[in-house]
C-alpha cells in the first residue's frame, strides 16, 4: 500500500508541549489554584515505631490563621481502610519514621508550615528495627514479587549441578536503599464539589489515581476527576497515590475547601517510595568453555511494616541466561522503615547489577573475554517458560557495542592501563527490560476543520509521550502531525494504563491506533460526509490483549563502560559509556535518544554515588535532600552515547515498539563496576563505588 | 509565619551597631547558607541586617606587597581576579571548586567564613545536635559520620568546616579585618575558626556583633607556586571529603618553606603546621613529602566509619607536594 502523507514515526518530531514548558506555561501541579484554596502542610511521626498517646494542637489552633488541625482523633474515617500506606490518620500506630500522622490546614503556606511545628505529639515509642541482614530472623518468602512473579522458581538440581561444575562463582552483591528524584516533587491539590472531587496531582496515571482515591472515600470513580497535564518526572515514584494525595483530599473534605499539598524534598526520603537496598548471593557453574550448568540467585530486602512491597530483583535472572539447573528466590523483612515502591526498573536495575557483576567474575574465571561469554550463553527461547522470544538482539548489540567502543584487542589483565594518575579499564554488562501492554481505551475526533483530536487518559511525565503518541495517530489517520491534537492527562479522558513499566508507548499507541482506525472506517463509511459536529470513534484493547499469542517479550542491550580511577585517591569517573539497544521500532529518535541517556545517566549515578543512609538510631534516612544525596551533576557525565540496532518484530503492537523508559538503567552499574575491576584489580559488590572503597 | 526585619546598612559602625541593639540578628551577605538554614529552620533570627553595601567588593593591592579583599566580594569575582589567580593560584582555584557557578555569584567572601557545618544532624531540627542545642547530644559520633571530623575534634562534636576557600586562607595565613562593638581589630587565619572543645555551637572566635570587612593576603611570594586539591565524590557541587591547599618553595631541590592547610578533616581549616615543620630544610621527595604527612596526621584519631580519610589525606598531599615540586 502507498500512503500520500510521509510517516511520522520513526522522525524526532519536536515535543509538541515544548514551548510551552520553557516558556512557563505548562501547569504543574501546584500551579492551580481554586478559589478560596487553603494550604496544607502536614506533621511526620518523630519516632519510627510506637503508637500515637496524644496529639496537642491547642497552640496550633491559637496560632493566625489556622483553619484546622487533623489527626487520627478528629480525623474523618475512610470508607476503606486496609491499615496499609494509605489509610492516612485511621489509626494512632506510626510505623515508620516521618510517616504523616497528622495535618495542619492553614491560610498560607507559611501559616501552615509555622504551625504544624507547634503540634505536640507523645508517643509511647517501642524499640524499633531498620536495618536489613541476609540473617535477619523476619526474613520470608512473599507470596509473589512485583508484580505477579512467583517469588521461587527452581529448575533440576542446581545444588548439585554447582557441586559438579569445574567452575563456580560465588559472591554476595549489595545495594543501596536509592530515592526517586524526580525534578518535581509530589503535590497535590484537592478540591471537593458537593460529592465530587476534583484533584490537580502530579502522577503516572490519573485513572489509577481516581480509582484508587475513588475507592478509599467510597464513591464511584466517575465522581472523581484528577486532572495532571504536565508533570515533572516520576521515575516510578508517582506510578501510586502516595499518602499526600489522600492527606490533601481528606483535609479539604474536612475544611470544606480546596487544599493545595506539597511534598517538600525532605518529605519525600519517607513518603513517596524508594528502591528497597538488596543483598544478593549470586552462584554460577559452568563448565571449562564458560557455557552456564546452574545459575542461583537469591535476594534479601526490605518491605515496610504496613505494606508488602517485594521487588523482583532475580526476576530478571530467569530469562537472561540458560543452564539445565537454576533457582532464583526472594526473601522479605518487614522493618519499621519507609514503604519502598517502584523506581525505575525495579528489580532488573539492582537484580542485573548483581548477575551482570557475576558474569564479569565468570569470564574472568574461564579466561574468556565477557563479550564472548554472553554469547556463548545466548539462549533459544525463553529458558524458563519455553517460549520463543518475539525478538532477542543481545548478541547484536553485544557485537555492535563492541565494533563501536573499540572492544576488539582489550587486554584482561586487571590494573595495568595507566593514564596520567588515573587506572583506566573497561567493562560491559547486558541489559534487559520485559515488554507489557496493559490494556487502554482512546477516542479520536475527526473535527469540522479537517484536524483530528484524540483523547487518552495517558501520563508524559517528560518521556514525550504526547509527542509520539501525536506521531502514532498522525501515521494512523494518514494525516501530517500539525493536524493531530492529543489530549492526556485527565481521569475524564478515555482509561488507560499507566506511565509504569515502560509500557505506556505500547498500551496506548494500541489504543490510539485502534480508535484511528475505526474512525477512518467511520469516516470511509460515511463517504467523506462529515456533520458539523465532527465525528468520534473509539477503542477499548482489552480483548486484543488478551488474545495476543503468548511469546517471551523483552528488550535488551549492552552497555559499554571506560572508567578512570585516581590512584592517588580512588575517585572514580565514568569517561565513557556507550549502550546499544535492541528495542523495536524506535517511534521518535529525539525523544528515544533522551530515555536510553537519561537511563544511562541514572545507572551511572546509581553506579557511582547514590545512597540513602539508615539512621540506625532514630530510624529514617538521613540524607534528605540533594546536598547529601549526590545524583550524578553534568561533570560526572562525560562521554555518554545511546545507540540502537533495527528491530523487526511483528509479535508486539501496531507501532513494533518495546518500552524504553527504562532499559538504560540496567546494567549499566555492573559495566561501570566490571570497568573499575579491570582498571583497578578491585572487584567492588557492593553499591555505590565510592572513594573509599578503593584508597588504600 | 515567622516573620523578621530586613534593614539594608549603610556603612560597617552601623552594621554593628544595628546587630547590637538587637540581640537575635544576623548579618546577611550573599545568603546562600543563611537562607537555607532559615528555611530548615536550624537559625530563626529576628532581624536580617544586610551588609552586601557595607563590605567592599573591591580587590586592592597593598603596601607590603599583599592583597586587601573586600568581604563583599562575590566568590565568583574573587576566583576570576587576575592578581589572584597569578599570585595565590591555590586561592582562586579553591574558590572556583566549591558549590555551583549561581550559588557563588552570590556567596560572598565573608560569608564564606562563616558558614556553617554541613553535618547531617546539624541541619536536621527533628534530631539533636550539641552545635545547634547546646547540651543536646551528637548522634554523629555514633552514627553517621562518614564525611566528618578525624581530628581536633571532640566527644561533643565531630562537625566539620565546609568552606574550600577558607582553607587556601588558612595555609596563606591571612588577616581578617574585623569591626566590632569596639572598633577594629584583627584576627590572623588559622585562629578565627576554633575546635569545638565542649562549645561545638561557637564557630569562630568572634563576638556578638562583629562584622568581617575585609582579609588581607600576606606578600608571599611562593605562593605562585600553590595549588589547591578537592576530593569529592561527585565531580562537582560537592563537599570536600578531603582538601589540600599548598604552596611550595624549592630551591637545590630542598624545601626552604611551605604552606599546607587541609579541609574535610577538622571543626576548623586545619593548618598542617607539623608537617610544614617537617618539610623545611628536608629535600624536596615523595619520601620526604610522605614523612611530613604522617608528622600531621600523627594526630588523627579517626571515627570507626572515616579512616580512610587518614591514607587519602597523606595520598593527596604527598601528591599535591610532588606536582608542586616538578612544577617549573
Amino acid at each position: 500500500m502507498t500512503t500520500t502523507t510521509p510517516s511520522s514515526v520513526g522522525s524526532g518530531l519536536d515535543r509538541v508541549e515544548g514551548l510551552d514548558k520553557v516558556t512557563g506555561r505548562a501547569r504543574y501541579a501546584f500551579e492551580y489554584s481554586p478559589r478560596d484554596l487553603a494550604y496544607a502542610v502536614p506533621v511526620q511521626a518523630a519516632v519510627a515505631r510506637g503508637e500515637i498517646r496524644a496529639v496537642d494542637v491547642d497552640a496550633v489552633l491559637k496560632y493566625p490563621g489556622v483553619i484546622a488541625a487533623i489527626w487520627y482523633g478528629n480525623a474523618p474515617r475512610l470508607a476503606s481502610d486496609d491499615g496499609g500506606e494509605l489509610a492516612v490518620l485511621q489509626s494512632p500506630r506510626v510505623a515508620y519514621r516521618g510517616q504523616y500522622i497528622g495535618v495542619v490546614v492553614a491560610e498560607t503556606l507559611q501559616d501552615a508550615r509555622e504551625a504544624a511545628g507547634l503540634v505536640r505529639v507523645e508517643y509511647a515509642a517501642e524499640r524499633h528495627d531498620v536495618e536489613l541482614r541476609a540473617d535477619h530472623p523476619g526474613l520470608y518468602r512473599p507470596e509473589v514479587v512485583n508484580p505477579d512473579f512467583p517469588a521461587d522458581v527452581e529448575q533440576g538440581d542446581p545444588d548439585a549441578a554447582l557441586a559438579a561444575a569445574p567452575i563456580v562463582v560465588d559472591a554476595v552483591y549489595s545495594t543501596p536503599a536509592e530515592h526517586n528524584n524526580p525534578m518535581e516533587p509530589h503535590a497535590t491539590v484537592a478540591a471537593w464539589d458537593g460529592d465530587g472531587l476534583t484533584l490537580h496531582d502530579s502522577n503516572q496515571g490519573a485513572s489509577a489515581v481516581r480509582d484508587t482515591v475513588a475507592a478509599l472515600f467510597g464513591m464511584p470513580p466517575a465522581n472523581v476527576r484528577v486532572i495532571s497535564p504536565h508533570v515533572g518526572g516520576g521515575f516510578g515514584s508517582k506510578g501510586l497515590p502516595h499518602p499526600h494525595v489522600v492527606l490533601a483530599a481528606l483535609a479539604a473534605k474536612q475544611v470544606g475547601r480546596p487544599v493545595k499539598l506539597a511534598v517538600t524534598r525532605q518529605q519525600m526520603f519517607a513518603v513517596t517510595g524508594y528502591r528497597t537496598p538488596t543483598i544478593q548471593r549470586v552462584r554460577l557453574g559452568a563448565d571449562a568453555g564458560g557455557r552456564l550448568t546452574a545459575i542461583v540467585h537469591e535476594a534479601f530486602e526490605q518491605s515496610s511494616t504496613i505494606k508488602e512491597f517485594a521487588e523482583q530483583t532475580t526476576v530478571p535472572t530467569r530469562m537472561m541466561y540458560a543452564a539445565p539447573d537454576r533457582r532464583t528466590t526472594h526473601r522479605l523483612v518487614r522493618l519499621d522503615v519507609p514503604t519502598p515502591s517502584w523506581m525505575r526498573a525495579p528489580g532488573e536495575t539492582p537484580g542485573m547489577f548483581a548477575l551482570e557483576s557475576a558474569m564479569d567474575e565468570l569470564a574472568i574465571a574461564c579466561r574468556l573475554d565477557p563479550v564472548e561469554l554472553r554469547i556463548r550463553n545466548e539462549p533459544e527461547t525463553d529458558p524458563e517458560s519455553g517460549l520463543p522470544f518475539s525478538s532477542r538482539n543481545l548478541v547484536a548489540c553485544l557485537r555492535e557495542g563492541a565494533r563501536r567502543f573499540g572492544w576488539a584487542g582489550r587486554d584482561p589483565a586487571p590494573g595495568v592501563r595507566r593514564r596520567g594518575r588515573l587506572l583506566v579499564g573497561t567493562g560491559v554488562a547486558a541489559s534487559t527490560y520485559p515488554v507489557y501492554r496493559r490494556p487502554s481505551r482512546a477516542s479520536v475526533r475527526a473535527e469540522p476543520d479537517g484536524r483530528f483530536t484524540v483523547r487518552i487518559a495517558a501520563a508524559d511525565i517528560g518521556t514525550g509521550a504526547r509527542t509520539v503518541l501525536t506521531q502514532i495517530a498522525a501515521d494512523a489517520l494518514r494525516a501530517p502531525v500539525d493536524r493531530v491534537r492529543v489530549e492526556i492527562g485527565d481521569s475524564a479522558l478515555p482509561t488507560a494504563s499507566l506511565a509504569g513499566g515502560s509500557m505506556g508507548t505500547a498500551s496506548w499507541g494500541t489504543a490510539v491506533v485502534r480508535a484511528c482506525e475505526a474512525l477512518l472506517e467511520e469516516l470511509d463509511r460515511r463517504g467523506g460526509d462529515l456533520p458539523a459536529g465532527g465525528v468520534e470513534a473509539d477503542a477499548d484493547t482489552s480483548e486484543e490483549i488478551r488474545g495476543q499469542r503468548r511469546f517471551a517479550r523483552h528488550a535488551f542491550g549492552a552497555q559499554f563502560a571506560e572508567v578512570g580511577v585516581d590512584v592517588d585517591t580512588g575517585e572514580t569517573r565514568a569517561l565513557r559509556l556507550l549502550g546499544v539497544f535492541a528495542a523495536g521500532r524506535i517511534v521518535n529518535p529525539k525523544t528515544a535518544r533522551s530515555q536510553f541517556v537519561g537511563g544511562m545517566t541514572m545507572g551511572l549515578s546509581m553506579a557511582l554515588l547514590e545512597e540513602s543512609v539508615m539512621d540506625r538510631e532514630f530510624g529514617d534516612y538521613l540524607n534528605h535532600d540533594l546536598a547529601q544525596y549526590h545524583v550524578a551533576a553534568c561533570a560526572d557525565v562525560r562521554d555518554i552515547e545511546a545507540l540502537w540496532v533495527e528491530e523487526d518484530d511483528p509479535h508486539l503492537n501496531p507501532m513494533g515498539s518495546k518500552g524504553i523508559g527504562e532499559i538504560g538503567i540496567v546494567g549499566t552499574a555492573a559495566a561501570i563496576a566490571n570497568a573499575v575491576h579491570h582498571a583497578t584489580g578491585v572487584r567492588i559488590r557492593d553499591l555505590p563505588i565510592r572513594l573509599d572503597k578503593l584508597v588504600r | 509565619m515567622r516573620p523578621f526585619a530586613y534593614r539594608r546598612a549603610t556603612d560597617a559602625r552601623a552594621a554593628v551597631a544595628a546587630l547590637s541593639e538587637q540581640p537575635n540578628a544576623m548579618y546577611l551577605g550573599g545568603g546562600t547558607n543563611l537562607v537555607d538554614l532559615m528555611r530548615l529552620g536550624v537559625i530563626a533570627p529576628e532581624a536580617l541586617v544586610d551588609v552586601t553595601r557595607v563590605a567592599s567588593d573591591t580587590v586592592e593591592e597593598t603596601a607590603g606587597g599583599g592583597l586587601l579583599i573586600g568581604a563583599g566580594v562575590r566568590n565568583s569575582d574573587l576566583a576570576a581576579h587576575p592578581v589572584v589567580r597569578r599570585r595565590y593560584p591555590m586561592l582562586a582555584q579553591a574558590v572556583l571548586s566549591g558549590a555551583s557557578g549561581q550559588i557563588r555569584n552570590m556567596a560572598t567572601v565573608g560569608g564564606n567564613l562563616l558558614q556553617r557545618t554541613r553535618c547531617s544532624y546539624f541541619q536536621d531540627v527533628s534530631k539533636p545536635c550539641n552545635k545547634r542545642q547546646p547540651g543536646s547530644g551528637c548522634p554523629a559520633v555514633e552514627g553517621d559520620h562518614r564525611n566528618l571530623a578525624i581530628i581536633g575534634h571532640s566527644a561533643a562534636c565531630v562537625a566539620t568546616h565546609p568552606s574550600d576557600m577558607a582553607v587556601a586562607l588558612a595555609a596563606l595565613g591571612t588577616s581578617v579585618h574585623v569591626e566590632g562593638r569596639h572598633g577594629a581589630r584583627q584576627v590572623t587565619m588559622p585562629g578565627l575558626h576554633r575546635l569545638p572543645g565542649g562549645e561545638p555551637d561557637r564557630d569562630t572566635v568572634l563576638d556578638p556583633g562583629d562584622l568581617i570587612t575585609a582579609v588581607e593576603l600576606p606578600a608571599l611570594p611562593f605562593a605562585a607556586r600553590s595549588r589547591y586539591r578537592k576530593v569529592r565524590d561527585r565531580a562537582s557541587f560537592a563537599f570536600a571529603v578531603v582538601s589540600v591547599a599548598a604552596a611550595l618553595d624549592v630551591a637545590g631541590g630542598v624545601v626552604r618553606d611551605c604552606r599546607i592547610a587541609f579541609g574535610g578533616l577538622a571543626h576548623v581549616p586545619w593548618r598542617a603546621e607539623l608537617a610544614e615543620e617537617a618539610l623545611r630544610g628536608s629535600p624536596a621527595t615523595e619520601a620526604e613529602f610522605a614523612r611530613a604527612a604522617d608528622a600531621e596526621l600523627a594526630r588523627a584519631r579517626p571515627l570507626p566509619e572515616n579512616g580512610f580519610k587518614v591514607p587519602l589525606t597523606r595520598n593527596v598531599l604527598v601528591r599535591t607536594l610532588t606536582e608542586l615540586a616538578e612544577t617549573p
